[in-house]
């Protein structure tokens, strides 16, 4: 254990969202790049889990890093969830900086214990004494026939409980500069990455999962939201692959003359309640799209963030999110749960009628 | 410079193993005595100066002072919801430990954390309300500790109900995996709260579940601190060395309720289990065979009175937390947004 874990002092000159430039990544091939060069510059950075070695990571963020770093770097665990995240934690106490892949976030159960009870309270119970700089990032979404036990977000969940940061990227400049930021925090960070924003080659793939990043380090900043496309009618806040829907709906409204405002939460602990406010204070009407489950999750907090701050600035507000059933295998039954560019198109000709 | 951990038990090897016992039965006794003061006449745990559930270690002190015994504050430590005597057998500062479990601002974790949450950086000790879930965090500092090229181990220390937990057994084999530095210490105190081993349990010995995973198991009877230390020594050796894990399981002895208020209606032991009590059994065995002299166990209570009231005094005395500062500490920079 180490009282006073020191603050990677050298991430503290990086560059903040520099400009992006021409080079095209893929957001996995992002992450792993924001990884490598952390490994790079610091011994105590490792990754853990499962088949992050020679696989490269089930979606691909940890591709060649075993090749680089070797085995006593990048490790292979069993399936052991429970174990490894807890290793992970111990670790990261006497100062080691983990990053540690649960492999889908719906495996959450078999190991939240370990999450919830030790990695985020550690530091608060400690009163502030003990440190776990640790990352846990994990693949989350559907939209390809995964069922229900291969295809949730849940960041809602981690986000409601006190003590991790919860950073959720939607594009590769961002998923680069958070997960630089996520392996300099002091504070444990999770990591939740949608498999349609990865890039791969074996699903279908939104047009800006592949996108332009600096090669340089640079970090951006966790609890920063960022205006992803700026509009004057209707102010729509989401997170992750539902930004790239959003987009695709707002350019397309766009020659109607429908001005529709994206914010792109990027973060959802610590949560940019002022870029929301702001947002809706010029705009007056409201749309949450999530993947996530729609009761008692990030689409309730949103509205709550502008309620509580001026319910007078809402003339309109619903939500887009995945209705209260698991999620169906389907395909059909699927797409009738999800967020689709064609439910967020009716709730944004619904909200401007008005 | 560490201990040598194999070393033969000295007479003044034993009197420090008696002393330890001494001193952790002392803390035990007076917080005991400091919890049930104010809530007479009707007992209510939320009340009084020390609040809460309360999970005393009266009787299980051989474990800690056998097993601390070859430790150094360099290696860790850790404990379960029943933690105070192996914080004290590692060393653990009294003074910021008994504030902490008084919920006082000096506390170790200023009062966030309590009784079951106690978390000493400087001699890399800790101690989880939940049941075999403290030995993942264990492999962890192992981990750490291997990677850093140093010979100093892990201890993760559990209760036998936690070894039928998923948590124990992941934790076993991917300590054995990877030849972690660590020791799995497994207090046997007969009762999972209300239920009794045989009820819980499928084999007669945890220390049989180590061939599962490749790993010593050794299963130490009778409450023996002398045979604790003996087993510890080994196994700490064996992990400083580099050769991987050791489960030992101890078969001791929970002299008080699993909480303090436990009526303890389910144990029909409780008119003899005094008889049973480590710490008269050894210090009559140290008596007569020459290794206490006469006047030195009253010594030895004598010091341990002096330190646990210097140690409940400085709680009693210190501040409470101010309840405007409840946001601190959820995370490193500035309160929870």
């Amino acid at each position: 254990m180490t009282a006073t874990l020191p603050r990677n002092k050298q991430s503290l000159a990086l560059a903040v969202e520099p400009a992006a430039g021409k080079r095209r990544l893929s957001t996995a091939k992002a992450m792993q790049e924001a990884i490598s060069q952390r490994m790079d510059r610091d011994q105590s950075v490792f990754v853990m889990g499962e088949d992050v070695g020679s696989y490269g990571g089930i979606f691909s963020s940890t591709t060649g890093l075993i090749d680089r770093f070797g085995p006593d770097r990048v490790l292979d665990t069993p399936i052991s969830e429970t174990a490894f995240i807890g290793l992970g934690i111990g670790a990261a106490v006497e100062g080691m900086r983990p990053v540690v892949e649960l492999m889908f976030a719906d495996f959450f159960g078999v190991c939240m214990d370990q999450i919830y009870n030790h990695m985020a309270k550690i530091h608060y119970e400690s009163g502030g004494n003990v440190r776990v700089p640790m990352v846990l990032m994990m693949a989350a979404g559907g939209g390809y026939s995964d069922g229900a036990q291969h295809s949730q977000c849940l960041w809602g969940t981690f986000a409601h409980l006190p003590g991790m940061k919860v950073v959720v990227p939607s594009n590769p400049y961002d998923a680069k500069g958070l997960m630089s930021a996520a392996i300099d925090s002091d504070d444990p960070v999770v990591f939740v990455f949608h498999k349609g924003v990865m890039g791969l080659g074996w699903m279908a793939k939104n047009a800006r999962s592949i996108g332009a990043v600096p090669e340089q380090e640079y970090v951006v900043p966790i609890g920063k939201a960022r205006v992803a496309r700026e509009g004057t009618d209707v102010t729509i806040v989401t997170v992750s692959l539902s930004v790239h829907h959003s987009l695709d709906v707002a350019e397309k409204l766009e020659s109607e003359g429908i001005s529709v405002e994206v914010i792109d939460l990027r973060s959802l602990v610590p949560l940019d309640r002022e870029a929301i406010v702001d947002s809706v204070s010029k705009t007056g009407r409201l749309i949450v799209v999530d993947e996530d489950y729609q009761s008692f999750g990030l689409s309730g907090e949103v509205i709550a963030v502008v309620a509580e701050h001026d319910p007078s600035l809402l003339k309109r507000v619903s939500r887009v999110c995945v209705p209260d059933v698991p999620i169906p295998y389907a395909r059909e039954l699927e797409y009738a749960v999800l967020p689709t560019p064609a439910r967020i198109e009716a709730a944004v000709r619904d909200a401007v009628a008005t | 410079m560490t201990p040598s951990t194999t070393q033969a038990l000295t007479d003044e090897g034993r009197r420090a193993l008696m002393s330890t016992m001494v001193l952790i039965r002392t803390y035990e006794e007076a917080i005991r005595a400091a919890y049930y003061a104010d809530k007479l006449p009707a007992f209510d745990i939320g009340a009084g100066l020390v609040p809460g559930e309360m999970h005393l270690s009266a009787g299980q002190e051989p474990v800690a002072a056998g097993i601390c015994a070859h430790l150094t504050p360099q290696d860790a430590l850790t404990a379960t919801h029943r933690p105070h005597h192996l914080a004290i057998a590692h060393g653990v500062a009294l003074r910021p430990m008994t504030a902490e479990i008084f919920g006082r601002e000096s506390g170790f974790g200023h009062g966030r954390g309590g009784h079951m949450h106690l978390f000493d950086p400087s001699t890399h000790f800790s101690c989880s309300g939940i049941i075999a879930e403290g030995l993942p965090p264990a492999l962890g500092q192992a981990f750490a500790f291997q990677r850093q090229s140093t010979d100093r181990v892990a201890v993760a220390v559990t209760g036998e109900g936690a070894a039928n937990q998923g948590a124990f057994h992941e934790s076993l084999n991917l300590a054995a995996l990877w030849k972690l530095p660590v020791v799995f210490v497994v207090e046997d105190n007969d009762w999972g709260i209300s239920v009794p081993r045989s009820h819980s349990t499928s084999v007669a010995s945890n220390a049989e579940r180590a061939a599962a995973y490749g790993m010593p198991g050794v299963r130490v009877e009778d409450n023996s601190v002398e045979a604790i230390y003996a087993a510890a020594g080994q196994a700490v050796a064996r992990a400083r060395s580099g050769e991987g894990p050791t489960l030992i399981e101890v078969h001791t002895l929970r002299l008080w309720g699993h909480f303090e208020g436990d009526a303890e209606g389910y144990r029909p032991d409780l008119d003899s289990v005094h008889e049973h009590d480590p710490i008269p059994i050894y210090r009559d065995r140290l008596l007569q065979t020459g290794v206490l002299a006469d006047g030195q166990y009253e010594g030895m209570q004598a010091s341990a009175v002096q330190r646990v009231e210097d140690a409940i005094d400085f709680a009693k005395s210190s501040a409470t937390p101010d309840p405007l500062d409840h946001l601190s500490y959820v995370f490193c920079e500035g309160v929870n947004s």
